[in-house]
């Protein structure tokens, strides 16, 4: 068990962000159940410590993009649970106003630029973001979320070729979970080193357990310094494994189930809680009142949704073009 | 016995597969994972993986190797998840399987069938809910196909893998679950469009997913007195004038129904070739019940509201009769 050397309030705050984005979802499966949720509903479960260890590392001013499987993401940086809450039920008070719901969550605000469910569909947009803040000399880091089936969208070489060649400022983040739904890495790939891919574009590569929130917010910290300080784009892997199906559509019979308990017993949350504890910086009844305030939040969070408002039906066709639109 | 619009597509696909070994089916998921819409379900253990070929997240580089194996003596079946991602292969599509027999002055032949889902009506928002068919169905050189009954589902495949041209088949979501008898006669062309219901009054024209709610909408009007017959195009190019026209000559009326967003869409094409062809027959102008121009929201208050529904169809109806 390696040491955890940051300070205990960073650390706990790590805990806490992979507890409420695991609360949340669990949440979120049992309202789709009930009808309360629609859709496709991906699960990020079992994956936390990527988005919370990588989300840590960056500066508030940068900019996100991501996948369908987002909800992780769209919370650590600060969306308030509510609000993802109620666009999963599909109410105006919703992140996106109800237009999007869980595949597409945005928020100008924080700079997510959300929620892509066109796999590969957010790599030449991130890379488009950070073509503008280097033409308008803005030091920013574009960070892009997508999974490793994307990596065979021709798109992601395009995507890579110019971002190295025009050296712009964006840390690519891929998910590694193994699965592209039912098709296997092994399976799709004919280099299933991701980073040897990556690499072929000139572009600098790390690889890192996903499981361990500390290794991934320590890489994605040394890659987001390589980017910031104009040095182009990097190419990071975090190794992870999603402990659930696909959707809520899949009924998962392409995996062995002892390789998902396997991977369950290095589990994020799990292992990092072991850990703290193994330390002393945290102890059972630590743990259960910290997960008590998430079950709080999540609770208060199912309330607002509940409670949020239909838009008007008269509404329908507003933001298709800007109402500022003067032809 | 009953059968699934599913179930009918798998068996279609079965027999293609068993009967003719140029035929095989590759695109994502369709093989471990049994299909995006389980239609494929049991084939990779039936017919291996040499005919049943999981593919990458690559549909350009998929859709356009399809392509290069029809030329090449094979007869692909290949899969798109939906049409939004069919976007992915769209130049392939348009600029080579369309073209080639034309720029290659009749040389060759791209003799494949490309599946893809369609449409809304689950909640899955802007990116997995249209329906392009018209983007096809205005592209020489392709046939696109709209299957809406179980009989079509599991007849029009064969013929498609016939055709010496590229086809497109066009499943909508909302058709998989349907079930109906497959009665014996479910052998047909790829040419025609259909009246499957007779009426007097007034011409319901639509396809795929909006059959169902069509042929609702007509019984409906039946019971407030009005006698609508209703054309299943089934084949969105090339058009069936003749079905269309003699329908309408009857009938005198015609609303459109179409999924499609209204402007520029398959329902625009129908009304101006009703327009040049039975203009002074008309009693009233043709109608359209198309979907709302706006990509199609996740609510689902709003999708519906986005979406041609019975409700529109009856009332544009009663409309071109001067009833409302
Ligand atoms: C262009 C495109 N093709 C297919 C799909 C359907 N689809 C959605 S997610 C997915 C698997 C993607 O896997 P990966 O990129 O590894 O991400 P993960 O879901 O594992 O997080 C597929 C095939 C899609 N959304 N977009």
């Amino acid at each position: 068990m390696n040491e955890v050397s940051l300070d205990r309030e960073f650390a706990l705050s790590l805990l806490t962000d992979m507890l409420r984005i695991r609360r949340m979802e669990e949440k979120s499966a049992e309202l789709y159940g009930a009808g309360k949720i629609r859709g496709f509903l991906h699960l990020y479960i079992g994956e936390e410590a990527c988005a919370v260890g990588v989300l840590h590392a960056m500066a508030e001013e940068d900019n996100i993009v991501a996948t369908y499987r987002e909800h992780g993401h769209a919370l650590v940086r600060g969306i308030s649970m509510k609000a993802i809450m109620a666009e999963m039920f599909g109410k105006k008070e919703g992140c996106s106003g109800g237009r999007g719901g869980s595949m597409h969550l945005f928020d100008a605000k924080s700079r997510f630029y959300g929620g892509n469910a066109i796999v590969g569909g957010g790599l030449p947009l991130a890379m488009g973001l950070g073509l503008a803040d280097k033409l308008q000399n803005i030091s920013r880091v574009t960070i892009c979320f997508f999974g490793e089936g994307a990596m065979a969208e021709g798109v992601f070489h395009e995507t890579m070729n110019l971002a190295a060649l025009w050296r712009l400022p964006v840390l690519f983040c891929c998910e590694n979970n193994l699965y592209a739904m039912g098709t296997a890495l092994s399976r799709s790939e004919s280099q299933t080193d991701l980073c040897a891919k990556a690499a072929a574009f000139n572009v600098p590569t790390l690889s890192v357990d996903g499981m361990d929130v500390t290794a991934v917010y320590e890489t994605a910290k040394l890659a987001a310094e390589q980017v910031r300080s104009g040095h182009g784009p990097y190419f990071l892997e975090v190794r992870t494994y999603r402990f659930r199906a696909h959707s809520m559509f899949d009924p998962d019979l392409y995996r062995d189930k002892t390789e998902i308990e396997d991977w369950k017993k290095r589990g994020p949350i799990h292992s990092f809680s072991q850990r703290l504890k193994a330390q002393g910086m945290l102890n059972e009844e630590g743990f259960l009142a910290l997960d008590a305030r998430v079950g709080e939040e999540v609770s208060a969070a199912v309330d607002y949704a509940e409670a949020g408002s239909w838009e008007p039906v008269e509404d329908l066709l507003q933001d298709v073009v800007s109402p500022e639109a003067n032809p | 016995m009953k059968i699934s619009y599913r179930e009918a597509m798998r068996e279609a696909m079965r027999e293609a597969l068993a009967t003719d070994p140029r035929v095989f089916l590759m695109g994502e998921d369709v093989g471990r994972y049994g299909g995006s819409y389980a239609v494929s379900k049991g084939f990779l253990e039936e017919f291996g993986p040499e005919r049943i070929r999981d593919t990458p997240l690559s549909e350009l580089a998929f859709v356009g190797a399809g392509i290069g194996a029809a030329l090449g003596g094979m007869r692909p079946i290949v899969e798109v998840m939906t049409v939004n991602f069919s976007l992915l292969a769209l130049d392939q599509i348009v600029n080579s399987a369309a073209a080639l027999r034309h720029m290659s002055g009749g040389q060759f032949s791209v003799p494949l069938v490309i599946r893809m889902t369609t449409g809304a009506g689950r909640q899955l928002a802007a990116q997995h809910s249209h329906s392009l068919e018209n983007w096809y169905a205005h592209v020489p050189g392709i046939r696109v196909l709209a299957p809406a009954t179980i009989a079509d589902a599991r007849g029009m495949l064969a013929p498609a893998l016939a055709d010496p041209d590229p086809v497109i088949i066009f499943e909508h979501a909302q058709l998989y679950n349907m079930e109906d008898e497959l009665r014996n006669d479910w052998q047909c062309d790829i040419g025609t469009a259909r009246v499957r219901r007779e009426g007097s009054q007034v011409s319901l024209i639509t396809y795929g997913g909006s059959l169902p709610k069509t042929m609702q909408a007509a019984t409906e009007l039946a019971e407030a007195g009005i006698s609508a017959e209703v054309v299943d195009l089934r084949v969105l190019r090339p058009l069936d004038s003749e079905t269309i026209i003699a329908s309408v000559q009857k009938t005198r009326r015609a609303v459109v129904v179409d999924e499609g967003w209204r402007s520029g869409s398959l329902a625009a094409e129908i009304s101006a070739r009703i327009m040049e062809q039975a203009f002074y027959e008309l009693d009233a102008p043709v109608e359209r019940v198309c979907s709302e121009e706006v990509p199609i929201p996740y609510a689902k208050h709003l999708e519906e509201a986005a979406l041609p529904q019975v409700f529109k169809i009856v009332s544009a109806a009663k409309a071109v009769m001067g009833k409302s």
